[in-house]
């Protein structure tokens, strides 16, 4: 759910990027707004805590047609509010929200991008004054868990059962791929609509494979056989970037774990079942790829960002690289003519895997919610119905390479090398897909995750410890009262 | 007229007193506040006693990250002073005496100039150079000729053990420049008798400095280790941007800002207070200890 590319603006990504707010700024930014509204101490109560009664929506929405299903009041305003990371706010600004604007002619659309989504929008969130609809992702996201807790995030259900825009006969949730819905679920309700489709797999260069004769492993044999090969050839075989993607590979970890022993795995992790991390299915998959950090890769790496590591993959310095399918836009600029991006599913580790081969980690990334306690929360559900129109989907993706969670949105239009091979990968695994949340509703639990893979895979580290951490820390966040619990 | 100084003393004083209560004292009150609460940044918060303190102190990164913020505070006011001394009594005494004259060694007020410009780039920028020179690849500044000869290259940011060095180096680097002006500028407040005396005396440069010079100083030390003693418990946007995973690797470099702005992040406000709170107490407890240490009669010249 919150797999997103890693933007390539903020901190961690860009060299030169626009630095992190300094704890100064943003002490100042927390005191102004609790201080504004109530500038004397007697009455702290009352301050920047308090304020989250919020405004009731003004616009209690329009007649329902057949144009207008959800009933939107055709003149209330809306304020959209984008992520500006790896997919900037084009697709926003050039497609959906003119397509809401011709619809409703009337409506005032405000839309704004910006990397800083916590600290730009938690006060008006506090304040009872949020934008209507929000693509809340990057490192900056504001927690879903929290959010939800305070009951800040509407419930999208209208939104699903509404007809789709293309098709009256079909509702929304009818047109969208499987597992869309679920993956933006808080304790059986759904708040968070994830809009891209990403599908994860083992990126190499397909022209330089050509010429080599390689050719995509499908058991673990012939992974290692192939990494022998890679290392002969004397280029580095496989490899992620520490310093900040080290969760691209615990997504594979986590998916060896789940394809050798079945989903329930992941399922486990999510719910924080007692034991769920000490399965044996999870330490075999530790077992093997501590094995491949042991022998088949650069450990320079773990000081290395994903941009950097992934500039080496293109100038064939590294051959393998775990990550989504957002990967080929992302390095369009860099990649040379000799380079064509093509991805292979990860191989299975025994030959008795509960799942087969072809089986990928496919979610719905980039999460955008509507605010309950914002002025138009019809429109912002409204919005999500044009968004997912063929025309809103197909305008995503010309604008940001990257597919949608509607159901054949990529018919007729011609897709790059690497977005095709990640569709086919798709096609392929059929229902054989799986995800997980708990990095979404766990921060604690992402943090410590991406901590232990690198001690894993570059720092010599063993599958007992691996597994013996992770599931120290599932077991205190469990136990932690101050921490909301979600389930699925 | 003096009846009128009351109202016009106060109409001076009284608006810097409100901006300083509301923008100052207030914030400072509701991180108080925030602390026994379990406010989370978008709901009201409840009271939940000192449950957060008690959650703290059983955190492991909790006091990785005060190890980090008191190794700073012995090291980089230790060896960023003790450079700054050295760099500044080379540019203002070290030179040989003309006439009865101390002046620095040749070309000092070129490297005063060079010293300083570390202190001109922001931290940030600091930080993403570093982060480039130190690449563990071979398109690092240091590594990259290492990786030619052969040798295996250092960790500077990835190796547990050596990253809290690095971020060490980085701040004093950066620190230096503005501690020779400082302390330069406490130099050139002492007069050239006293010098002439002790050269009289056959005083060479080494005692030159510690009989002379440093006791002479002592009070612009004091200001600097009060001043580097606060650097100390900062040092958040270098680790934030400098670090491996932003305080690692594996919590290696973090330090208490971190940990703060972190649970601030991940909507554990009242949380992230309670540790904002510890160090606020951390900060005023070496304040008051280095004031209350360090007194001792003024040399008078």
């Amino acid at each position: 759910m919150s797999l997103s590319p890693e933007n390539q603006d903020t901190v961690e990504a860009s060299p030169f990027g626009k630095p992190g707010l300094d704890r100064r700024t943003m002490l100042r930014r927390t005191a102004a707004a609790s201080l504004v509204a109530v500038p004397g101490l007697g009455l702290l109560d009352a301050c920047a805590t308090g304020g989250s009664s919020g405004s009731t929506p003004t616009s209690g929405g329009g007649a329902k047609d057949k144009d207008n299903p959800l009933g939107v009041d055709k003149k209330a305003p809306l304020e959209v509010v984008i992520f500006a990371g790896g997919y900037s706010d084009g697709y926003a600004k050039n497609v959906h929200v003119p397509i809401y604007k011709k619809a409703f002619p009337d409506a005032d659309v405000k839309e704004t991008a910006t990397q800083e989504i916590s600290t730009t929008l938690q006060p008006r969130f506090n304040g009872g004054t949020p934008p209507d609809v929000v693509d809340n992702s990057g490192s900056k996201q504001m927690e879903f868990g929290a959010l939800v807790d305070a009951g800040q995030l509407q419930d999208l259900a209208d939104l699903w059962a509404a007809p789709s825009v293309d098709d009256p006969s079909k509702t929304v949730k009818d047109t969208l791929l499987t597992g869309t819905i679920d993956q933006g679920m808080f304790n059986g309700k759904s708040y968070v609509f994830n809009y891209v489709s990403t599908v994860y797999g083992i990126w190499y260069n397909a022209k330089l494979w050509a010429t080599k004769g390689w050719t995509a492993p499908t058991t673990w044999n012939d992974f290692i056989a192939l990494l022998d090969k890679i290392k002969a050839a004397g280029i580095t075989p496989y490899g992620y970037a520490g310093a900040n993607a080290s969760y691209y590979q615990y997504l594979v970890l986590l998916t060896s774990a789940a394809k050798l022993g079945g989903t329930d795995i992941l399922k486990n992790i999510d719910n924080l079942t007692p034991d769920s991390w000490k399965n044996d299915s999870v330490h075999k998959a530790a077992e093997a790829w501590a094995s491949v950090g042991a022998k088949y890769t650069d450990k320079s790496f773990l000081g290395l960002k994903h941009t950097e590591v992934q500039l080496k993959q293109n100038q064939d310095k590294v051959a393998l690289y775990p990550s989504g399918n957002w990967l080929e836009n992302e390095q369009k600029k860099d990649t040379p003519a000799s380079f064509e991006y093509a991805m292979f599913p990860i191989p299975s580790l025994s030959t008795s895997d509960k799942m087969p081969v072809t089986a990928v980690w496919a979610g719905a990334g980039e999460p955008f919610f509507v605010s309950a306690k914002g002025k138009n929360p019809k429109g912002g559900m409204e919005y999500f119905r044009r968004m997912l129109s063929k025309e809103g989907a197909q305008g995503f993706t010309k604008e940001t390479g990257s597919l949608t969670v509607l159901q054949g949105s990529a018919e007729g239009l011609t897709l790059p090398p690497g977005l095709q091979s990640s569709a086919k990968a798709l096609t392929a695994a059929g229902k054989d897909t799986f995800y997980y949340l708990f990095d979404g509703w766990y921060k604690d639990l992402d943090q410590e995750l991406r901590a232990a893979t690198n001690e894993l895979f570059y720092g010599g580290g063993t599958a007992d410890k691996f597994v013996d951490r992770m599931q120290k820390k599932a077991d205190a966040i469990k136990a932690d009262s101050s921490i909301k619990k979600f389930t699925r | 007229m003096r009846h009128g100084k009351y109202p016009f003393v106060i109409s001076f004083l009284a608006i810097p007193v409100v901006l300083y209560v509301i923008y100052v004292i207030g914030p400072y009150a509701q991180a108080f506040y925030l602390a026994l609460t379990n406010y989370n940044g978008f709901s009201a918060p409840t009271f939940v006693g000192f449950e957060n303190f008690t959650r703290m102190f059983h955190n492991d990164l909790f006091w990785k990250a005060v190890q980090h913020n008191l190794f700073l505070l012995v090291a980089l006011p230790l060896v960023t002073m003790a450079i700054a001394l050295f760099l500044s009594f080379m540019l203002n005494v070290g030179g040989r005496s003309r006439g009865g004259v101390r002046s620095g060694v040749w070309g000092s007020k070129f490297y005063r100039l060079v010293f300083f410009f570390p202190q001109v780039l922001a931290v940030v920028i600091v930080a993403v150079l570093f982060q480039q020179i130190l690449r563990p690849d071979a398109s690092g500044a240091v590594n990259g000729p290492l990786h030619t000869l052969g040798v295996s290259p250092i960790g500077f940011l990835t190796n547990p053990t050596v990253a809290m060095w690095t971020v060490l180096a980085v701040l004093v680097w950066q620190a230096v420049g503005f501690y020779v002006v400082l302390f330069s500028a406490g130099m050139s407040n002492i007069p050239q008798d006293i010098y002439e005396a002790a050269d009289l005396d056959g005083a060479g440069r080494f005692s030159m400095f510690f009989r002379v010079t440093l006791p002479l100083l002592f009070d612009t030390v004091q200001v600097a280790w009060v001043y580097l003693g606060i650097a100390a418990f900062d040092a958040f946007a270098l680790v934030q941007v400098l670090t491996v995973e932003q305080g690692g690797p594996d919590g290696a470099t973090t330090v208490l800002a971190n940990e703060v702005y972190k649970n601030f992040l991940q909507s554990k406000a009242g949380y992230a207070s309670a540790m904002g709170v510890a160090l606020f107490f951390l900060t005023l407890t070496f304040a008051g200890l280095t004031v209350r240490l360090s007194r001792r009669e003024r040399v008078d010249f």
